[in-house]
């Protein structure tokens, strides 16, 4: 049984490509998951990592491509099958986009009510499992507002939880936040992943995605023109595309952590 | 100047006169703003995120409702409408005056929540329908409760305009304030102090509806939504 779970992808994007004001943004681009699976983009600004994610769930409609969840094709032109595709697929935004109007637990709960039509009650109580599970049970009253840029973030993981997601799209989830803010955002990533939520990221953090990434797809341009598991593509002297440009970010931040070093 | 004071005449016989007109004005205004109010919201929802005939339709009403003085809509509808060939709808004074109101000022305040709508982040959006949400749940449940907090101030500024254009009805016979005002001075000849009074009413359903809408925007009031913290 679990070995043939383990055999058919839960998710797979095939052949996406899309045009956006008239340019080629995604070209020919694929990618499949299975149960644990945490894969990472990286590329350049304008490789069309977000694009690809977005496209995932369809809040960007692909102009030519397939998504399959499961054993079944998505007919992503049904609004129905949409919605169910979406409701799979959890999403995590760099800019966190929590509803503005609405207290944390609110946030968690309204699509529970909306899409799934649990009672308010029940809609709430699940709210604070959800916000308890990133560490916020405390903060359930606050507005958007009132949180700090690490715990708008960690609202919106436990608003895509809420909604039990085969899988999670995290885009850039850590990019927008005050580097002190960083940490508590990826501790909770990391312990998603250590539960084994299958998830395609978006990021800079290097090092984090060498520790928890099961494999790297470098794109640029629009295509993914390196993909493997960071051991392959990040070995010393694998001479990839994807090392250099991990070199040069490295070089980038190594010269920050030299000026302190020197400064102390 | 004595007579400007002559407290007899004010108690005796023009509050009467205008507070049997005040009563007919908050008929009309009371209905006309929360009518109006509401059919404001679904036509601004209509012209931002409905299909292309709801909005060029809605368009138009607006078009035509802002175009043409309220004077002239009113007299259309009491006047004009008995005479059309074929249609012959007799209105009362009351109903054709209800009507234009409710149909003007919902024009103008649909204009003010489109403004709010356009306002709302796209990510919003985005974040609703990542959650599976659909078009019009995403619409009335995230961007319409945030479009009409933003919409507030510019909505209570048309309900004021709606308080002193509610003097307009007296033209198609519903008498409310003004037109009452104006029958007792054409009995009383004393323009000063029935006109002074009447200005005075006024004063104070506009400050009443100013204190009503700022205690609203207090009540609506979400941290991180206008300036107070």
């Amino acid at each position: 049984m679990n070995a043939q779970q383990n055999d058919t992808p839960i998710l797979r994007a095939e052949h996406f490509t899309k045009y956006l004001t008239g340019r080629k943004i995604l070209d020919d681009c694929s990618i499949s998951m299975r149960p644990g699976d945490v894969k990472v983009l990286i590329g350049p600004s304008g490789a069309g990592k977000s694009t690809f994610l977005q496209c995932i769930n369809c809040l960007l409609e692909p102009d030519a491509g397939e998504i399959w969840l499961g054993e079944r094709k998505v007919d992503f032109k049904n609004t129905r099958e949409l919605y169910d595709l979406r409701q799979h697929v959890g999403m995590i935004f760099q800019e966190f986009n929590l509803f503005d109007h609405l207290s944390a637990e609110r946030n968690v709960a309204l699509a529970l009510r909306k899409v799934r039509g649990m009672s308010k009650a029940d809609a709430l109580q699940r709210a604070h499992v959800e916000l308890a599970r990133v560490g916020l049970e405390d903060k359930a009253k606050l507005f958007p507002a009132q949180l700090s840029g690490g715990q708008k973030q960690r609202v919106a993981i436990a608003r895509a939880l809420a909604m039990d997601p085969t899988i999670l799209l995290l885009d850039e989830p850590t990019s927008a936040l005050d580097p002190e803010l960083v940490g508590e955002v990826l501790t909770v990533i990391r312990d998603l992943a250590a539960h084994g939520m299958p998830m395609i990221m978006v990021t800079h953090q290097m090092e984090f995605a060498r520790a928890v990434a099961t494999e790297i797809l470098f794109m640029e341009a629009g295509r993914v023109i390196e993909q493997g598991s960071p051991e392959e593509l990040l070995a010393p002297g694998a001479q990839t595309r994807t090392q250099d440009f991990c070199t040069r970010l490295y070089e980038l931040c190594g010269d920050v952590d030299s000026a302190q070093e020197s400064r102390n | 100047m004595l007579d400007l004071i002559d407290i007899n005449f004010l108690t005796g016989r023009v509050m009467p006169y205008l507070d049997r007109g005040l009563m007919m004005s908050l008929q009309l205004i009371v209905p006309a703003s929360l009518i109006g109010g509401f059919i404001g919201v679904i036509m601004g929802v209509m012209r931002v995120f409905g299909s292309p005939w709801m909005k060029r339709g809605t368009d138009a009403v607006v078009a035509v409702i802002r175009g043409v003085p309220l004077t002239v809509q009113l007299m259309i509808l009491y006047f004009g409408l008995p005479s059309l060939p074929g249609v012959k709808i007799y209105l009362s004074p009351y109903a054709a005056a209800l009507i234009g109101f409710i149909v003007c000022t919902a024009s103008y305040q649909s204009e003010y929540v489109r403004g709010a709508l356009l306002s709302i982040r796209q990510g919003q959006i985005k974040a609703a329908q990542a959650l599976g949400m659909t078009r019009w749940q995403t619409i009335w449940s995230v961007i319409v409760p945030q479009a009409v907090r933003r919409a507030l101030p510019g909505c209570g500024n048309e309900i004021i305009y709606l308080i002193k254009y509610s003097s307009l009805a007296y033209i198609v016979t519903c008498i409310e304030l003004t037109g009452e005002a104006k029958v007792l001075v054409s009995r009383t000849f004393r323009p000063t102090e029935v006109y002074l009074v009447a200005a005075c009413y006024y004063l104070v359903m506009v400050s009443a509806a100013t204190w009503l809408l700022a205690k609203l925007e207090k009540k609506l009031a979400i941290p991180g939504f206008g300036a107070q913290k």
